[in-house]
């Protein structure tokens, strides 16, 4: 049996125009004798003059439908050409057929019989049917009989959801089933899928006798395993189906695409119907009736149309190589499928592909040698609604071959696959394995969790860093890295982004003149990460819009009268530098740079990235970076994984594992977070609350994720319990005292510090009250006698901060430089 | 069959029909692999690259079509590939007999194809829209123009008054139907083409002198306002998946000018367009980008394209590691052409002997490699303390412009800055790139003339260009829009700014003009620097500027080793005079010196002086510590 795809040229060209085939069917004989009786039945109505597409969905008068251009119940079964074996069997009562303009017309296909004829040089091959029937479809191996009955037995394996009058199927399932099919499936759709279309019929009208459809069920694969990317379409792709990804970027107005075309003669008014074949009408020259020549005029009115839409479609951006523009790709879809997508959508399109020369025109004696290419679209499948739905496994299949899944596996079954892939994260920069690691669980994620049920809404899965330290430290560095690493990665800098560019914003689009949402960078990265550097730089007003997104996940919007809810689940990585240009040692994170404990408490991590100025470090950070400077690139390949690996196991991780907490790992987990709260009881402080329970959870499934696991084990609760202590060491401890106090991440002070101010305030309060009943103080006296009385050194704002505890208290009022008692 | 040179040159397709009518007996023939060999054999013959006559320097008319040309240029969009006929049955009109052609190479097939025929072969190629290499300084265009051999003569194929069409008639029988075609074309001397300054024939090829003119005029989309050149379509037919955007190229191909193509595109008619799939797929504007009159833009179908490492007319075309005698002559004499050139900048920049020296490492630092996401060699020179008198940053940027062989001077006006558009954006309904003036070729210099600031305010787009450039400087990428997503293009541009105080932009080394000039005689100081030294010592300095980016580097262990203890005793004295980001630059600075000098490993000596100027630099910065706010 030769290959299908070894005779690209000759496959393409003429499948039903070939005269010389002899045909027992006669195919090639004109439709329009048979339907002479039905056109002069109703050949005194009133031509209707409407709109192609005004009728379309409304069933109830199908007979009054014969007349209008509406392309679908225009053809009654009687009017069925029954000499094509494509067409779908026997008429079924009150359902009427409808053409399939996204297959091209393929009614004229004649059948062979090879008993009769030998297989010509052009490739009809033997049948493989071991039945008594021979025929094959000309110019193909598909034979009829055979492939309508594999498909009944396939549809009643795996038989599927009848809602619409659609069957959409996996071509997963028909290569499962019977691989024979499925290479006939993809290598000649346009015969193919007609013959299942009648297969499914026969199979429901059979059990469903007296149903009655809107049309007849007409079958659309997808998900053909020849699924490929756009750049790899190649002239062997042309009239197979495929499967190709990517982003609509322009869908055209409906056209209505002749069908078949409806002439008269001027003279006898004799009607004729000739079909559209690939774009060409062939005008009858002479009228059969009175042999006028020249006389017949096409009737628009009478002529059937089908609705059609030119959908442009790019690569996806995560598809493309480095250094390239996206490709783009013509779409047409049919019928049904006319304004499914949307520009922006991102979908997998199932179709034909088909090359059609230009146009020869008659004036010019030199036409272009190049082809015009598009796909005819027979399923689409947005890819992008499975963010909205869950997961999806269709789409998920053909993301990793076999053999990248079985590299994945393998590196995670080493032991040290979490020291390797922190080591392996941004390579350039030097050191810092935690925050490396942290921003490693970051990047996997926890397991979401649904509680809508029980009224807690989802349970945010996104684990969110804040990385702060002094300037020239890398860490913008290792932000750029996370945004080149993940796909859906969104880098913004505090500086220059206001609340819109974060959030959303309404424009009006130039085109359309329409209000049009345009989402920001928050929305963008759903999914993904956000990157914002410079995140102390933020006005208060951007970073308000943070404290939703960073704990409900969701970003309101009440702009120009669009109330919506958008999701935004995303992980935040922000960089934050001191507010003065050092990191004071001596005070604490919130008072170094200077940001509400509000949106610090919604930070997992909190690390800071400083100088450690030790002798050794340095030491081996000139190595480091003087080996950067002339180390070749093949020595840098050798050392560390590559980011393509670091990408795709990130993936698969994300998309496969859905690890979920073990016995042990819950008690481990309650175990660290009751210690946590001891910790701080002891001083009368709380050292933990809630959050940082479910920080914990997260890492630790984070954790569970880089291994692969499905369980969380107690060894990832100890490795988040780990980190989450680093992180804590780093930023939350208390320069007075050096230990580390969550109340200063989740309060903003310390618990030692706001100890010491209630003390000065009571130390004040006796103060006053030893002066005996003086009725106003002066302010500056007041503050050197406390001065003076106190051991401590009492600063300017402590003192101010002890009058308004006691002006809270109502004790004293303070205006100006004077200080009155209150009675 | 080897036919003469000039028929390789004058008729390539007569070379590749012949070769594939040879073939036809012997499928197996592989003839295409064999003509591509046969045209890059006889271009590698000794100066046989200047006897193919330049697109950069030949006036499109002169060009013979279906001849072979060469063109350097920059691949600024990448089209969609097209399937064509690679063979395809016709019917010859004298002997009525179906004969196989070849569609390789061609635009245009000859008459009477079948295109039922089971002969057919489809093939692909894949179309690159190509500019002049963007900034590309007249030194360059002329000195590849005087070392052209080609021998041309203006073309018979073409009407002479055709030829002086100037593009905006060309644009009026866009619009007008074909009717315009039929009549004979009268009266070129149109009164829009007197204020052309003499030649008037090359006006056909200029872009808009602002980005901002109508846009009913066809735009030739080049990255830069007031380029010139042919744009091109070059169609290339094999390996295109190692081609990148904004690579540079000198392209030889077949030159193909064929009226049908154009005229094709002007076809809109009406009636005929309901029934054909194909005209209702494109939009008018996404006809015009890419079909545009092959008056205007030729189409080049490559035989050969050859990747630029450099766009230095003066040095020799092999690589610097095969020719190892020019190499070493140079290099012995880098250090005496360093010592000149230094004495050279030096008055230019009011006798600041460190800010010249500075200038030298700035002028051939180069982005060598990436490590993840840290581009490697660059350095960005912020030049502050310039003088705003008697327009010093222009002269400045003038002496530059004769230095390099690409320079792009971009004065950050307000009004540049809020209307430019620096980072180019797909136009979907067009479906091309249009370009950016951040669409630059490698190593191009871009000079920042922010003493142009004046006070106002940047609106959106203004903001969004500012951070671009910072993009630009800090990670040397741009951002391409793609409207619903953003694309990183890695780029290698020199960015230098000349700033009064401190440049508002983010650079890898500040320095501050010391000047030895009182300010009382600044304006006579300045009018009277040389800007044109002798043509002889300019070509040492040019040759030596490109040599020196072009060199390998490396690092002995030993001096690795005394560069880490350099380090830690300066950490040991005082932990805050240097920090890893000071040890990057100073490995940057130690680099280029020794580049600078010839030499391609870092020895102590040059690790020192690196140093030293570094602290020289450091000490100044330091008495100008100018608060503006921009400090991070």
């Amino acid at each position: 049996m030769s290959s299908p795809t070894s005779t690209p040229g000759g496959r393409k060209r003429g499948r039903n125009t070939n005269p010389s085939t002899p045909s027992s069917e006669g195919p090639t004989s004109p439709p329009s004798q048979r339907r002479r009786g039905q056109d002069s039945s109703t050949g005194d109505l009133m031509p209707m003059p409407t709109s192609p597409a005004t009728d379309m969905l409304s069933p109830a008068a199908p007979q009054d439908n014969s007349l209008l251009s509406s392309p679908r119940p225009s053809v009654l079964p009687n009017e069925v050409d029954m000499s094509s074996p494509l067409m779908y069997g026997t008429p079924m009562r009150g359902t009427p057929a409808r053409q399939r303009p996204d297959l091209g017309s393929v009614r004229k296909a004649p059948q062979v019989d090879l008993q009769s004829e030998p297989p010509s040089a052009d490739g009809a091959v033997t049948s493989e049917s071991n039945t008594g029937q021979r025929l094959v479809i000309w110019g193909t191996d598909v034979n009829v009989g055979t492939c309508k009955e594999k498909f009944q037995r396939k549809v009643m394996v795996f038989i599927s959801v009848v809602g619409d009058p659609v069957l959409n199927v996996n071509c997963l399932h028909v290569q499962s089933f019977d691989a024979e099919l499925y290479r006939q499936l993809i290598c000649y759709p346009q015969e193919v899928i007609p013959t299942f279309d009648m297969a499914v019929n026969e199979l429901f009208f059979e059990r469903f006798p007296d149903s009655i459809l809107e049309f007849q069920i007409q079958v659309r694969p997808y998900n053909a395993l020849k699924t490929r990317n756009m750049r790899n379409l190649n002239p062997e792709d042309i009239d197979q189906l495929i499967t190709i990804s990517g982003m609509v970027i322009r869908t055209s107005q409906l056209i209505p695409e002749m069908q078949e075309a409806f002439f008269q003669c001027q003279v006898c008014a004799f009607s004729t119907r000739v079909e559209v074949d690939r774009g060409r009408i062939a005008e009858p020259s002479v009228c059969r009736n009175c042999n006028t020549t020249h006389s017949l005029a096409i009737v628009h009115n009478r002529s059937v149309f089908s609705d059609k839409q030119m959908v442009k479609i790019q690569e996806s951006p995560e598809d493309m190589p480095a250094g390239q523009t996206p490709h783009t790709t013509i779409v047409y879809a049919h019928n049904d499928l006319v304004d499914k997508v949307q520009p922006g959508d991102r979908i997998n399109i199932t179709g034909v592909y088909r090359a059609v020369p230009m146009r020869a025109n008659p004036r010019q004696s030199n036409v272009k040698s190049v082809y015009k290419t598009h796909i005819d679209a027979i399923h689409f499948h947005k890819t992008d609604e499975k963010r909205l739905h869950g997961l999806d496994e269709d789409a998920e299949q053909k993301l990793f071959t076999e053999d990248r899944v079985q590299t994945l596996k393998e590196l995670a079954a080493k032991p040290d696959v979490y020291e390797r892939l922190s080591s392996a994260l941004a390579p350039s920069i030097y050191e810092h394995e935690d925050i490396k690691k942290g921003i490693l669980l970051q990047l996997f994620g926890g397991a979401r969790k649904d509680f809508s049920q029980t009224g807690r809404g989802n349970f945010r899965a996104d684990v969110n860093i804040l990385l702060c330290g002094d300037p020239g430290t890398s860490k913008s560095q290792l932000l750029q890295y996370v945004y080149n690493l993940v796909p859906r990665g969104q880098y913004t800098s505090g500086k220059g982004s206001s609340a819109v560019g974060l959030t959303a914003y309404v424009m009006r689009d130039p085109e359309t003149r329409q209000l049009v949402l345009q989402t920001g960078a928050l929305v963008l990265s759903d999914n993904g990460i956000c990157c914002i550097d410079e995140f102390d730089k933020m006005s208060d007003s951007t970073r308000s819009v943070l404290h939703e997104v960073m704990e409900q996940q969701t970003l309101s919007i009440a702009k120009a009268g669009i109330i919506c809810q958008l999701n935004a689940r995303t992980s935040v990585l922000a960089a934050a530098n001191p507010i003065e240009s050092q990191w004071n040692p001596k005070k604490t994170t919130i008072e170094n740079i200077q940001l509400p404990h509000t949106l610090l408490s919604r930070f997992d991590l909190i690390f800071l990235m400083l100088d450690p100025q030790d002798e050794a470090y340095d030491r081996r950070l000139a190595h480091h970076l003087v080996s950067l400077y002339y180390q070749s690139e093949e020595q840098i390949e050798e050392e560390f994984l590559d980011m393509a690996v670091l990408r795709d196991y990130i993936a698969y991780a994300r998309t496969y594992i859905n690890p979920r907490l073990s016995e042990e790992a819950s008690q481990a987990l309650i175990e660290a977070y009751v210690d946590m709260r001891k910790i701080g009881s002891g001083r009368g402080m709380v050292s933990a609350y809630p959050r940082q329970l479910e920080s914990l959870i997260r890492l630790a499934e984070a954790h569970a994720k880089v291994r692969f696991s499905e369980k969380v084990e107690t060894i990832d609760v100890e490795e988040a319990k780990r980190l989450h202590r680093e992180a804590l060491k780093q930023s939350a401890t208390d320069p007075r005292t050096g230990f580390v106090d969550i109340s200063i991440l989740t309060t903003g002070m310390s618990a030692t510090a706001r100890k010491r101010k209630e003390e000065v305030a009571q130390a004040l309060k006796k103060l006053i009250q030893a002066k005996g009943k003086t009725p106003a103080m002066k302010y500056q006296q007041l503050l050197e006698d406390l001065r003076g009385q106190s051991e401590n050194a009492i600063t300017k704002e402590l003192f101010d901060e002890a009058l308004r505890a006691l002006a809270d208290e109502d004790y004293l009022t303070v205006t100006g430089k004077t200080v009155r008692l209150l009675a | 069959m080897m036919p003469s040179t000039h028929d390789w040159i004058n008729n390539p397709l007569g070379v590749v029909e012949g070769m594939f009518a040879a073939s036809q007996n012997n499928p197996n023939s592989g003839w295409e692999a064999k003509a591509v060999e046969f045209f890059k054999d006889h271009l590698k013959e000794k100066d046989a690259h200047t006897w193919v006559p330049s697109l950069n320097d030949v006036p499109l008319h002169y060009l013979k079509p279906n001849s072979l040309v060469k063109f350097r240029c920059l691949i600024q969009d990448m089209f969609d590939p097209e399937f064509y006929m690679g063979v395809y049955e016709a019917v010859d009109p004298s002997t009525k007999a179906k004969v196989l052609r070849c569609g390789k190479y061609k635009d245009v097939t000859e008459c009477g194809v079948d295109f039922d025929s089971r002969n057919t072969v489809t093939a692909e190629r894949q179309t690159f829209y190509c500019v002049p290499i963007p900034g590309e300084n007249p030194w360059v265009k002329e000195s590849y123009a005087g070392s052209s051999q080609a021998r041309v003569v203006p073309s018979t194929s073409y009407a002479p008054t055709r030829q002086k069409r100037s593009y905006e008639e060309d644009d009026d029988m866009d619009d007008m139907d074909t009717q315009m075609q039929r009549e004979p074309h009268t009266g070129p001397q149109s009164p829009t083409e007197q204020h052309g300054n003499g030649d008037c024939k090359r006006r056909e090829t200029e872009a808009p002198s602002s980005q901002t003119a109508p846009a009913s005029h066809l735009d030739l989309n080049f990255p830069l306002p007031g380029e010139k050149g042919p744009s091109c379509l070059v169609k290339v037919y094999e390996d295109w998946d190692g081609f990148k955007l904004n690579d540079t190229l000198e392209v030889f191909g077949i030159l193909s000018v064929s009226p049908a193509l154009s005229a094709l595109a002007d076809k809109k008619d009406a009636s005929s367009s309901l029934l054909d799939p194909t005209e209702c797929m494109e939009t008018a504007e996404e006809q015009r980008v890419h079909s545009p009159p092959a008056s205007l833009v030729p189409r080049l179908h490559v035989l050969y394209a050859k990747p630029l490492p450099h766009n230095n007319p003066l040095l020799p075309s092999a690589t610097l590691e095969d020719n190892s005698a020019f190499l070493s002559s140079t290099l012995s004499e880098m250090a005496s052409v360093r010592a000149e050139l230094l004495t050279f900048l030096t008055p230019i920049l009011l006798g600041d002997a460190l800010a010249a020296e500075y200038l030298i490492l700035h002028l051939i630092s180069n982005v060598y490699s990436r490590r993840d996401v840290l581009p490697l060699g660059k350095f960005t020179l912020n030049l502050s303390g310039c003088p705003t008198v008697a327009s010093y940053t222009e002269r400045f940027y003038q002496i530059i412009q004769q230095l390099v062989p690409s320079s792009y001077y971009l004065g950050m006006s307000l009004q540049n800055m809020n209307q430019m558009r620096f980072v180019p954006k797909k136009d979907y309904s067009a479906n091309r790139l249009v370009s950016g003036a951040l669409q630059l070729a490698r190593n191009t210099s871009l000079f920042l003339d922010e003493t142009q600031l004046e006070q106002g305010q940047l609106d959106t787009a203004g903001v969004r260009n500012v951070t671009a450039l910072g993009n630009l400087i800090t990670w040397q990428k741009v951002d391409y829009d793609f409207n619903y997503h953003q694309m990183e293009f890695p780029c290698n541009i020199n960015v230098l700014i000349a700033s009064e105080g401190r440049s508002l932009l983010p650079s890898d080394c500040q320095i501050h003009l010391q000047s030895q000039i009182t300010p009382p005689h600044m304006e006579e100081y300045l009018s009277s620097i040389h800007v044109h030294p002798q043509a002889s010592q300019l070509n040492k300095f040019r040759m030596y500027l490109s040599v020196a980016r072009l060199l390998n580097y490396s690092i002995s262990d030993e001096v690795t080793k005394s560069v880490e203890d350099d380090f830690v005793d300066m950490r040991k004295d005082d932990p805050q005079s240097i920090s890893a980001e000071d040890l990057h630059r100073m490995l940057v600075v130690a680099r280029l010196l020794s580049l600078s000098l010839g030499q391609t490993s870092l020895s102590r000596d040059s690790w020192l002086r690196a140093k030293h100027i570094e602290l020289l630099r450091r000490s100044r910065m330091e008495q100008h510590t100018c608060v503006n706010g921009n400090e991070p």
